[in-house]
């Protein structure tokens, strides 16, 4: 009887190639909290020190196992006035965004995501908490849905 | 720029699209803080040589006034500080030349600046409010500070200082053009203008002196236009004590004077000395509160929300239609005996100034029987039918009242909510979403779909084991955060439907950042609700 929170809608995924995105960042922030729970075993000798470690690589390992369902389970689709996104396996979110709302579009691209070709978008509005970020989208279909998007909440702007 | 033919008679000649200086006395006004810091100073330097010369103790060595004293050079530190004032002045009295305002068709402008010019312009359909503050000094010489609220950190306008009397002509001129409404001045000119008031009374009270008490003892709100400007509430101050008094800071203080009493029982007597300057200090707290909140008034104006307080220094707030993203009434736990209830509001732009509850300016009532915040509701949330909206908010606020209008948790909600999942609901009417939660806390939410910025549904693994999910409507910052932390899964896919098509639908609709040029054509519930505070002709 229980049931998952489910929207039947035709969702456009990310790039294949953000998985890549997402196990790089993950192996680099394993990395950085191994080497900081080794120091802290090594170094300061603190009898826990192992625990830590280990449960850092199992976080870890199961960060890298899930990495492609989760980067599969990001979907957004463009509907009539709105756009909604949704994110998450385990932590499912949904987030839907009126296009007149939209204060500004941001396109960005970190290092990773630039040497496979891919930019983040980010949908402001005039609230913080509203957080819409589509990763990992190929950098022409960015630009062109940051294009899309401008064009869509001018012609349906709505006053602050 | 327009020629001022186009406007309507009753604007005032500030608001004629050309330049205009501020105030005479804003050197004075804004350098009087200055000069009294410099005389506190002074007097807390000599206050040495004064216990010496009334007491005869020993010299004081190393005091530099001795030092200035003792070699004869009293003239020239006189002197010194003649002309380190005269140059204080000469720049107040350059940088009021430089300050000037311009308030057209389209936006209001301020340049400002001496070495560095800086040249403001705030477009007047994107003011979210306008204030008319009078701090006591600039009350004694009948002055008054205007601030235009708009979004965004840090970009208000500031108009410092204004003639009292002025400052209120421009707040109703800028609302007007704001409104859209430049073709219909009839509305105004039937009620007489303040300088009209002012010199009616200023045959009963002689000479300036009469004016400027007159001024003095009238309240925070002189209102020009929609006299009379009845409060809907009346501030009671045995409920504004009690409300003090049962407040989380008391309890703060409770703590730290068991705390006190322990430290003094066990011998540590320097607590109290560490203590007293915190305790007056939250006497002090108390009391400022007290004072400001005391005259509290709150009305509805054709053009917006008008919230006045203050006792030595008063505010007059004025919150145009539409500008309103979220209404919270709620009741912390301590007042619920005595059925107080508070209301806060979430809004694009922050007033720097301190609010009727001495804290920001969202608490729109600081406290209210559960009569006054039915009136004051209708107010702030224009666009629902009076009956409903009073159902629900009866709903929310009493247990006694119909319940059914309130969609709650399912049962099994109890499991992650025991004590207020059945308190825990939302409903919607006339564009607006209506939520409900908090068992300790009791909140009711009011968030105007023709607002809302985005609305988000989430599923953690715990929830879905009790088939339930969480919602949240994304509003503007502010103190109010619309989120029912738990609902049955298949309402929050129905409410997501609703709310999301909802959200542009009432949008596509909504006019009232211009509201009177929506008058005429639609006449919305904006107009409906303030008709009877109209004045009568």
């Amino acid at each position: 009887m229980t049931q998952r929170l489910d929207i039947a809608a035709d969702f456009k995924r990310v790039s294949p190639k953000y998985v890549l995105v997402v196990i790089v960042g993950t192996l680099l922030g394993g990395a950085i909290f191994s080497a900081a729970t080794l120091l802290l075993w090594l170094v300061a000798h603190l009898w826990w020190g192992w625990i830590a470690l280990v449960a850092v690589l199992v976080v870890t390992l199961v960060q890298l196992i899930i990495a492609p369902r989760r980067a599969r389970a990001i979907g957004y689709q463009l509907r009539q006035d709105d756009l909604l996104l949704r994110r998450g396996i385990m932590f499912q979110r949904f987030v839907a965004v009126p296009y007149g709302r939209m204060q500004l579009i941001d396109v960005t691209r970190g290092p990773v995501s630039r040497a496979l070709g891919l930019a983040d978008l980010r949908f402001v509005t005039a609230a913080a908490s509203t957080n819409v970020m589509i990763p990992g989208l190929p950098e022409s279909d960015a630009a062109t849905l940051r294009d899309r998007l401008v064009e869509l909440a001018e012609s349906r702007r709505a006053g602050l | 720029m327009s020629a001022p033919s186009e406007h309507p008679p009753s604007l005032t000649r500030y608001a004629d699209g050309e330049w205009h200086r501020l105030h005479p006395a804003t050197p004075l006004l804004k350098g009087g803080i200055a000069l009294i810091a410099v005389l506190g100073v002074i007097v807390a330097n000599l206050r040495e040589r004064l216990i010496d010369f009334f007491f005869h103790t020993p010299r004081y060595n190393g005091d530099p006034i001795d030092a200035i004293y003792d070699r004869g050079l009293t003239g020239w530190a006189l002197l010194a500080v003649a002309v380190a004032i005269l140059l204080a002045i000469g720049g107040f009295y350059l940088s009021w030349r430089m300050h000037s305002f311009r308030v057209g068709d389209e936006a209001v402008e301020v340049r400002s600046g001496i070495l560095s010019r800086s040249h403001r312009k705030a477009r007047l359909d994107r003011i979210q409010g306008i204030n008319v503050h009078r701090p006591l000094f600039a009350r004694i010489f009948g002055a008054a500070k205007l601030e235009i609220v708009v979004a965004g950190h840090d970009a208000n306008v500031h108009l410092a200082y204004l003639a009292s009397g002025l400052a209120e002509d421009l707040r109703r001129d800028i609302l007007r053009l704001a409104s859209g409404a430049r073709s219909s001045p009839t509305q105004v000119t039937d009620a007489a203008t303040p300088a009209e008031l002012a010199s009616g009374r200023r045959v009963t009270v002689s000479g300036v002196v009469g004016t400027r008490v007159d001024e003095f003892l009238r309240p925070a709100d002189l209102d020009p236009d929609a006299a009379p400007p009845a409060s809907v509430v009346a501030m009671h101050p045995g409920r504004l004590a009690g409300s003090l008094v049962l407040s989380g800071f008391t309890i703060f203080l409770l703590i730290v004077a068991a705390a006190v009493v322990a430290g003094v029982l066990s011998g540590r007597y320097w607590i109290l000395f560490v203590i007293l300057p915190g305790m007056l200090g939250a006497f002090g707290f108390y009391t400022r509160r007290f004072g400001k909140a005391l005259r509290y008034s709150i009305s509805g104006t054709a053009d917006g929300v008008r919230v006045g307080f203050g006792l030595f220094a008063t505010s007059s707030e004025t919150l145009p239609p539409g500008r309103i993203h979220a209404v919270e009434v709620l009741q912390p736990l301590l007042w619920r005996p005595f059925k107080w209830w508070q209301i806060r509001i979430n809004t694009a732009g922050h007033s720097r100034q301190r609010g009727a509850a001495g804290e920001s300016n969202t608490t729109t009532l600081p406290v209210g029987s559960i009569g006054d915040v039915q009136n004051v509701l209708p107010l702030l949330l224009p666009g629902i039918a009076d009956e409903r909206r009073a159902a629900v908010a009866l709903a929310g606020m009493t247990r006694d009242a119909d319940q059914s209008v309130f969609a709650d948790a399912p049962r099994r909600a109890r499991w992650l909510r025991p004590f207020s999942w059945r308190r825990t609901g939302y409903t919607i009417i006339d564009g607006v979403v209506v939520l409900r939660h908090g068992v300790v806390w009791r909140r009711i939410v009011f968030v105007p779909l023709a607002r809302l910025q985005s609305v988000e549904i989430e599923q953690g693994p715990l929830r879905r084991m009790f088939d339930l999910a969480e919602a949240k409507l994304h509003t503007v910052e502010g103190p109010v955060h619309p989120r029912l932390s738990v609902i049955a899964t298949d309402a929050a896919l129905e409410l997501f439907d609703t709310v999301s098509a909802g959200a542009i639908r009432w949008a596509a609709s909504d006019t009232s950042h211009r509201w009177n040029t929506a008058a005429a054509d639609a006449p919305n519930g904006v107009d409906a609700a303030t008709e009877n505070q109209e004045p009568a002709t």
